[in-house]
């Protein structure tokens, strides 16, 4: 049993330097060839790191949406679901990820695959929005 | 403006995380296990009406547990600090002014404004929306009264889950009827004592004569009896909280930017810490660092906290150093200007419940017997060496967690898998 420092930490700093001399025509000015500033994959994948927990699917009923299996997706409580949202929703005690589809009082969650039907919410549901996915993680290149 | 204090209390918490990630999980009783699933921990409010006693040992429970459907878990301490640093980190969005009582309780400094009553709900509803974590909040003028009103907003589910004592015209009698026994401050021993003299309600201890009162119950049992009178005189620091988690944490007195300084802090706190642990006769099982920036200067912010899991519980004191100053060296960036750093205990095992380590003397309480061996140990093997040469000794020694659920927010292969 090896002990090990665990931990999602949104704020952990990966840092990836970004170059910002912009490419001329014509006379590219030495002085601008310098690294300014660091970029942050956090910063520009996690607005809420409060909020923010990542999920892995797997299937196919989404693919539609950019989702395919074995995917990550970041998914963001803090935001709240309107119509046209990818949710995570929790829909008679399991998981599901679909697009959200409201319109007056009727709730519809919708796969992005045309093999799939989409699921009525009814009264009778226990339904729950659990997070607002905000990005997916796709891996072209698998080991 | 008059200053009020906020509880906030996370319901069940221990059951509450583990129902985040496993929907399957809300509607059935829940009950969480000791380090090598000895004793219940933590219930949920189904297994608590099932009448599933808090510390029992679980074969006790098991048939009557296993009839009723009920889902069981060991310790997951990792997914318990996350998600308390989560609830911990949302509600300073409220106010920078928390005191971290526990993994799962945290007062809040506040002007009052008007009723409080919707500011407890927004509380309540952004807590649960941000990080799944059902809470209860009280307000009161003090941090006795606050407590109390958080025992009342969680049991009378006419509150919704918030009340504010200090905008209720019945507020004395709502605060009158809570059992002495259930009073912040009033230990078991004090509460049996009072019972004894006939004293059994919140307005039964008020009546008391306070010099009688310092008498019995020493100053703090007077500080007790002037809270719930209104006059505000507790700290969080003064009554340590006996529960699941010990923190010790300060603002500095200045901003502090290098390593050595966030060193000796860290490591004076681990020590107070630990001190804490062992008068409550406890071992921990994870230890806790956190560090921030402060937050009402415009000067670049920096807050973040790490957890590590002791391969055994303990409450020696250069362990939870030694464990402390190593997470401490992960967090530091260099740069910020420091003002605020803590530690956190937590998985608190009563010293009987744990097993003992193999390399540990029994009475291993911070010796300085103990330290030399620490020493010796890592000087002859390097850093950290103690730990897993105790953990890499066969298991028999070893912690047994077999009902462990995945750490779904601290490691990548445990995040949760959806099939859609």
């Amino acid at each position: 049993m090896k002990p090990e420092i665990y931990r999602f930490s949104p704020y952990v700093r990966l840092s990836l330097p970004l170059f910002t001399a912009r490419i001329h025509a014509g006379f590219p000015s030495p002085a601008e060839d310098y690294i300014e500033k660091s970029l942050d994959l956090n910063e520009y994948l996690v607005q809420h790191p409060a909020a923010t927990f990542f999920v892995r699917v797997t299937g196919d009923s989404m693919t539609g949406a950019g989702i395919n299996s074995g995917d990550l997706l970041i998914v963001d409580r803090a935001l709240k679901a309107v119509n046209g949202s990818v949710i995570v929703a929790i829909l008679n005690g399991e998981f599901t990820v679909k697009r959200l589809q409201s319109s007056g009082k009727r709730v519809r969650l919708f796969p992005e695959n045309p093999a799939y039907q989409p699921i009525e919410v009814t009264a009778g549901c226990d339904f729950e929005v659990w997070g607002v996915v905000v990005h997916v993680i796709h891996t072209v290149r698998r080991s | 403006m008059k200053r009020v204090y906020a509880l906030v209390d996370c319901n069940n918490f221990y059951a509450s995380c583990e129902r985040v990630f496993n929907p399957s999980l809300r509607r059935r009783p829940v009950v969480i296990l000791s380090n090598n699933d000895g004793c219940i921990v933590a219930r949920s409010a189904e297994a608590k009406a099932l009448g599933i006693p808090f510390a029992s040992p679980y074969f006790k429970v098991r048939a009557m547990a296993e009839k009723h459907n009920t889902a069981v878990f060991s310790s997951n301490y990792a997914l318990y600090a996350d998600l308390s640093q989560r609830v911990m980190n949302v509600l300073r969005s409220f106010t920078p002014d928390v005191d971290v009582y526990s993994i799962d309780e945290a007062f809040l400094s506040l002007n009052k404004t008007g009723d409080m009553t919707g500011f407890g709900l927004a509380v309540k509803e952004k807590v649960y929306r941000w990080t799944g974590i059902p809470v209860s909040v009280g307000i009161g003028y003090t941090r006795t009264l606050a407590k109390a009103a958080a025992h009342i907003a969680k049991h009378d589910s006419l509150m919704k889950g918030a009340l504010d004592l200090t905008s209720r015209p019945d507020a004395a009698e709502l605060i009158a009827r809570i059992a002495v026994r259930d009073i912040w401050g009033i230990g078991p021993a004090y509460a049996a004592k009072l019972n004894g003299i006939g004293v059994y309600t919140a307005a039964d201890f008020i009546k008391l004569d306070p010099a009688w009162v310092k008498r019995s119950m020493t100053i703090m049992g007077l500080r007790t009896q002037t809270e719930l009178k209104g006059r505000s005189c507790i700290e969080p620091d003064m009554v340590p909280a006996e529960k699941k988690a010990i923190v010790s944490s300060k603002s500095f007195g200045r901003s502090v930017r290098g390593l050595p300084e966030l060193e000796q802090a860290v490591s004076t706190y681990a020590e107070r810490a630990a001190e804490k642990l062992r008068r409550q006769e406890g071992l921990a099982s994870m230890v806790t660092v956190f560090i921030m920036t402060n937050r009402f200067r415009d000067t670049p912010q920096y807050a973040d906290s790490r957890s590590f899991e002791l391969p055994e519980a303990s409450c020696c004191t250069p362990v939870i150093i030694r464990c402390a100053l190593a997470l401490l060296r992960r967090l530091y960036v260099d740069g910020y200007e420091y003002n605020k750093a803590g530690i956190m205990l937590s998985g608190i095992v009563r010293r009987g419940d744990a097993q003992m380590n193999l390399f540990m003397p029994a009475d291993w309480r911070g010796s300085s017997k103990v330290m030399e061996t620490v020493d010796h140990v890592n000087r002859k093997y390097g850093t950290g060496t103690l730990f897993y040469a105790s953990g890499g000794i066969d298991r028999p020694w070893g912690m047994r967690r077999e009902l462990l659920s995945p750490a779904y927010t601290t490691r990548w292969e445990d995040i949760p898998l959806i099939r859609i």
